[in-house]
C-alpha cells in the first residue's frame, strides 16, 4: 500500500492557513474573517490527523484533539456570529474598520 | 423556704426595673407591683425567719472573678442576725409601700417615686444577706444613690437639690473611710467574706494594730449612713424627701445599716478594745448631743430626725460596750416605732400641709387614729413600759452599766431630753388649743390605705419588745447572754423619763413656767441648740467655702499660668506648622503632582497602540509568533 507523503497533508494545510491568515488579516467584512478563522483552523486539524496518521503511537491523541478543534469552532461560530448579527443590527454594517467599541 | 432566702431581694429589684420600664402602662402607676412583690418578700422572710428559728442556716456561693490564686465570691447567707433584718426591712418596707399610695397621690412623679422605692429596699434587703464585704459595700452604695433620688424627689426646689447633695456627700466621706478598711481587711486576710475574716482573726492571722486601724476605718462607714457625729448633718436635711420615704429611709432601714454594719461585722471589732471604746463614745455622745438639737426643733420632721440620729448614738453606743444583742434589738424596735412616728407625721402633714409644729395643735381631735398611734410610736420612743421601746432601750442601760457606767450616764441624760422632746412634740401637735384655724378645719385622716399601716405599725411598737427574751438566745455575738433585771438601772430609766415627761407637760401644758422665761435664762444655749451648734455654718465655712476659696485660686492659676503656657506651647507650633506647610506645598507636593503628571504624559503616548482594530492586534500576534519562532530556529 502506497502511503501519501507526509508533505502533501503538511503543505495543503500552511496553504490553507496562510490563506486564512491572509485573509483574515486584510477583509473588512467581519463574515468573511469569520470564514478566514475557520479556514485556519482547518489548517491545523489537516496538520493533526496528518501527523496522526503517519506517527501511529499518537493516533489516538491526534484524532480526538482534531474532533475537539471542531467541536470549539462550532462553539466560536456560534457566538462570532450572534456578536455579528447584533453588529448589524446596532450600526446595520458588518465593516470592522468603521466599528472600534474597544478603542479608548 | 430558707433556700429561697435570695429571692427576697431580687423581688423589689425586678419591681423596680419593671416599674421603671412599664409603670406608666400598669393601673396604678406601678405601685401595685411595688407592693405585690414586697408582699411576697415579706412572706418568704417570715419563712426564712421560721425556718432559722428552728436551726436552719443557709449560705450560697458562686464565683464572680478569679484573678490568679484570688477567686472572689458572690454569696448570700442567712443567720439568724440576718433573718430578723429581713423580717423588719420588708414589714417597714410593706407599709410605707402601702401609707404611700395615700400620700403620693397624684404626684407627678410617682412612678418614679415606686421604682425609686423598690430599688432601695431590694438594696438594703441584699445588704442584709450579704455574706462579704464587697458586695455588702456595692449595696451600700446603691442605697446612698436610692436615698439622693428619693430626698431629691421634689427637686423643683433648690433647697431639696442642696439637701440631696448634701446627703449623697456627706455619707461617701464615711464611705472613703469604710472602703479604706474594706482594702486593708482584704489586704491583710486576702478575704471580703465575713465568716473567712472572723477564722482568720480567730487563729490569730491579723496583726493587733492592723486590725484595729482597719476595724476604725470601717467604722467610718457606718458614722455617715448611721448619721454618728461629725457626719450626722446630713439627715435632717434628708427631710426634705417625701415623708413616707424618710421612714423608710431615715428612720428604719437605710440608717440602720450602718449599725447592721457594726454588728455583721462585729467580730473585726470584738477583739480590739480601743475600736469598741471609740465606737461606744461615738454612739453615747451623738445620742446626747442630737437630742439636745431635738428640744429647739420647731418643724415636727426634724425633731424626728435629731431623735433618729439619736437612737441611732443609742444602738451603736451598745454595740460599743458590748450589748449586741441589745443593739439588734433595739434596731428592731425602733425600726417600727420611728416608722410609725415618721407615717403618722406625714399623716399630720398631709392633713395641715406645714411641718411647722408651733402651727399646729389640738390636732387629737381631728386625726384620731394617726393620734392613738402617735402615743404609741411616742410612748415606745421614750421608753415608758410595756411599750417596744422601754424593754430594748432597758436592756442597752443595763448592759452599759455592766461594763461602761461614763456611757451609762451619757444615755441616760440623752434618754430624759428624749423623754422631754417627744413630749413636747406630741403635746404641740395633738392638743393645746389649734393655733392655726384655718389648717384646723380642714384637716382629716388620709383614708384607709394611710390608716391601716399605720394601725399595723402601731401594734408592732406596742408589742414588739415582747420577744427579748427569744431574742436573746437567737441573736448573738459569741456567748448568749442576757442581763438580769437590774431595780437600780430599772428605776434610774423610769426616774428620767418621768422627769422629762413631766418637766415638757409643766411648761407646755400647765404654763407652770413660761417658754419666754426659759429662752431668755439660757437664752446663748437656746441659740447654740438652734443653730445646731454651729456645725452646719463650720462645715459651709471650711469645707464649703474652704472648697471654692480653692477653687478660684486654682481658677486663677489656670487661666494666668497654665493658660499662658498652653498658648506658648500653641504659638510655637503653629509657626512651625507655617514652615512645614510652606515645605509641603512647594517640595512634597511638587514631587507628588510631578509622578503623576509624568503617568499622565506617558500614558498619553502608551495610549495609542492601542487602536481598537482586533485585524491590527492579530498582526502583532503573528509577527511576535513569526519572531518566537524565528528564534527558536536561529537559536535552536
Amino acid at each position: 500500500m502506497t502511503t501519501i507523503p507526509l508533505t502533501y497533508p503538511l503543505t495543503l494545510g500552511a496553504i490553507l492557513f496562510g490563506l486564512g491568515l491572509y485573509g483574515a488579516l486584510t477583509q473588512r467584512n467581519a463574515i468573511r474573517i469569520l470564514m478566514c478563522v475557520e479556514l485556519m483552523l482547518n489548517a491545523v486539524n489537516i496538520n493533526l490527523v496528518a501527523f496522526a496518521a503517519t506517527l501511529r503511537e499518537a493516533a489516538a491523541a491526534g484524532q480526538i484533539f482534531a474532533l475537539f478543534v471542531m467541536t470549539v469552532a462550532a462553539a466560536e461560530v456560534a457566538l462570532a456570529l450572534a456578536i455579528i448579527l447584533i453588529l448589524a443590527r446596532r450600526e446595520s454594517h458588518i465593516d470592522i474598520e468603521r466599528v472600534h467599541l474597544l478603542r479608548w | 423556704m430558707i433556700q429561697l432566702a435570695w429571692l427576697i431581694p431580687v423581688l423589689p429589684l425586678a419591681a423596680a426595673f419593671f416599674i421603671a420600664l412599664f409603670g406608666h402602662r400598669t393601673t396604678g402607676k406601678g405601685d401595685r407591683v411595688g407592693i405585690g412583690a414586697m408582699s411576697i418578700a415579706f412572706l418568704l422572710s417570715v419563712g426564712v425567719l421560721l425556718d432559722t428559728m428552728g436551726g436552719a442556716r443557709w449560705a450560697q456561693h458562686l464565683t464572680w472573678a478569679i484573678h490568679g490564686d484570688l477567686v472572689l465570691n458572690l454569696g448570700f447567707q442567712v443567720d439568724p442576725l440576718a433573718a430578723v433584718m429581713l423580717v423588719v426591712v420588708t414589714v417597714v418596707s410593706l407599709m410605707v409601700h402601702i401609707f404611700s399610695v395615700g400620700y403620693m397621690h397624684g404626684d407627678v412623679r410617682y412612678k418614679r417615686y415606686y421604682a425609686v422605692l423598690s430599688l432601695f429596699t431590694a438594696s438594703m434587703l441584699g445588704l442584709v444577706i450579704s455574706d462579704n464585704l464587697l458586695f455588702l459595700f456595692v449595696f451600700w452604695e446603691l442605697m446612698g444613690l436610692c436615698s439622693y433620688l428619693l430626698i431629691g424627689h421634689y427637686f423643683e426646689e433648690r433647697a431639696n437639690v442642696h439637701a440631696a447633695n448634701k446627703a449623697f456627700l456627706t455619707t461617701r466621706v464615711g464611705d472613703v473611710g469604710m472602703f479604706v478598711g474594706i482594702m486593708l481587711l482584704f489586704a491583710a486576710g486576702g478575704t471580703f467574706r465575713f465568716d473567712e475574716l472572723a477564722a482568720r482573726i480567730a487563729d490569730g492571722s491579723f496583726a493587733l494594730p492592723v486590725l484595729a486601724v482597719a476595724a476604725i476605718l470601717l467604722f467610718i462607714g457606718p458614722v455617715g449612713k448611721s448619721a454618728q457625729f461629725p457626719l450626722h448633718v446630713w439627715l435632717p436635711d434628708a427631710m426634705a424627701g417625701p415623708t413616707p420615704a424618710s421612714a423608710l429611709i431615715h428612720a428604719a432601714t437605710m440608717v440602720a445599716a450602718g449599725v447592721y454594719l457594726v454588728a455583721r461585722g462585729y467580730a473585726l471589732f470584738a477583739p480590739v478594745p480601743q475600736a469598741l471604746e471609740v465606737v461606744a463614745w461615738v454612739g453615747a455622745f451623738t445620742a446626747l448631743f442630737a437630742a439636745t438639737i431635738a428640744l429647739v426643733m420647731e418643724d415636727i420632721k426634724k425633731v424626728l430626725a435629731y431623735s433618729t440620729i439619736s437612737q441611732l448614738g443609742f444602738m451603736v453606743a451598745a454595740l460599743g460596750v458590748g450589748a449586741y444583742t441589745a443593739a439588734v434589738f433595739h434596731l428592731m424596735t425602733h425600726a417600727f416605732f420611728k416608722a410609725l412616728l415618721f407615717l403618722a407625721s406625714g399623716s399630720v402633714i398631709h392633713a395641715v400641709h406645714t411641718q411647722n409644729m408651733h402651727q399646729m395643735g389640738g390636732l387629737f381631735k381631728k386625726l384620731p387614729v394617726t393620734g392613738w398611734v402617735w402615743l404609741i410610736g411616742a410612748g415606745a420612743l421614750i421608753g415608758i413600759p410595756p411599750l417596744s421601746g422601754f424593754w430594748s432601750k432597758e436592756e442597752i442601760l443595763l448592759d452599759a452599766w455592766h461594763h461602761h457606767p461614763a456611757i451609762f450616764w451619757t444615755l441616760v441624760a440623752a434618754a430624759a431630753l428624749t423623754a422631754f422632746y417627744t413630749t413636747r412634740a406630741t403635746y404641740l401637735t395633738f392638743f393645746g388649743t389649734p393655733r392655726d384655724k384655718h389648717a384646723y378645719d380642714h384637716a382629716h385622716e388620709g383614708g384607709r390605705v394611710m390608716t391601716y399601716p399605720l394601725m399595723i405599725l402601731g401594734v408592732l411598737a406596742a408589742v414588739s419588745g415582747f420577744v427579748a427574751s427569744p431574742l436573746a438566745g437567737f441573736v448573738y455575738f459569741g456567748e448568749p447572754h442576757h442581763a438580769s433585771f437590774d431595780p437600780f438601772v430599772f428605776g434610774v430609766a423610769t426616774a428620767v423619763w418621768v422627769l422629762g415627761v413631766g418637766l415638757a407637760l409643766a411648761i407646755y401644758k400647765y404654763n407652770l413656767v413660761s417658754r419666754r422665761a426659759i429662752i431668755q435664762v439660757f437664752y446663748p444655749i437656746w441659740v447654740v441648740l438652734k443653730r445646731r451648734y454651729y456645725i452646719d455654718d463650720v462645715y459651709q465655712y471650711v469645707f464649703v467655702r474652704g472648697m471654692i476659696g480653692l477653687a478660684l485660686v486654682s481658677a486663677w492659676f489656670d487661666r494666668h499660668v497654665i493658660d499662658l503656657i498652653v498658648n506658648a506651647v500653641g504659638w510655637i507650633g503653629r509657626k512651625v506648622s507655617e514652615y512645614v506647610d510652606e515645605f509641603d506645598r512647594g517640595v512634597v507636593d511638587g514631587i507628588v503632582n510631578g509622578i503623576g503628571g509624568a503617568f499622565v504624559v506617558g500614558s498619553r503616548v502608551l495610549r495609542q497602540v492601542q487602536t481598537g482594530f482586533v485585524q491590527s492586534y492579530m498582526l502583532v500576534l503573528f509577527l511576535g509568533l513569526l519572531a518566537g519562532l524565528a528564534i527558536l530556529v536561529i537559536g535552536g
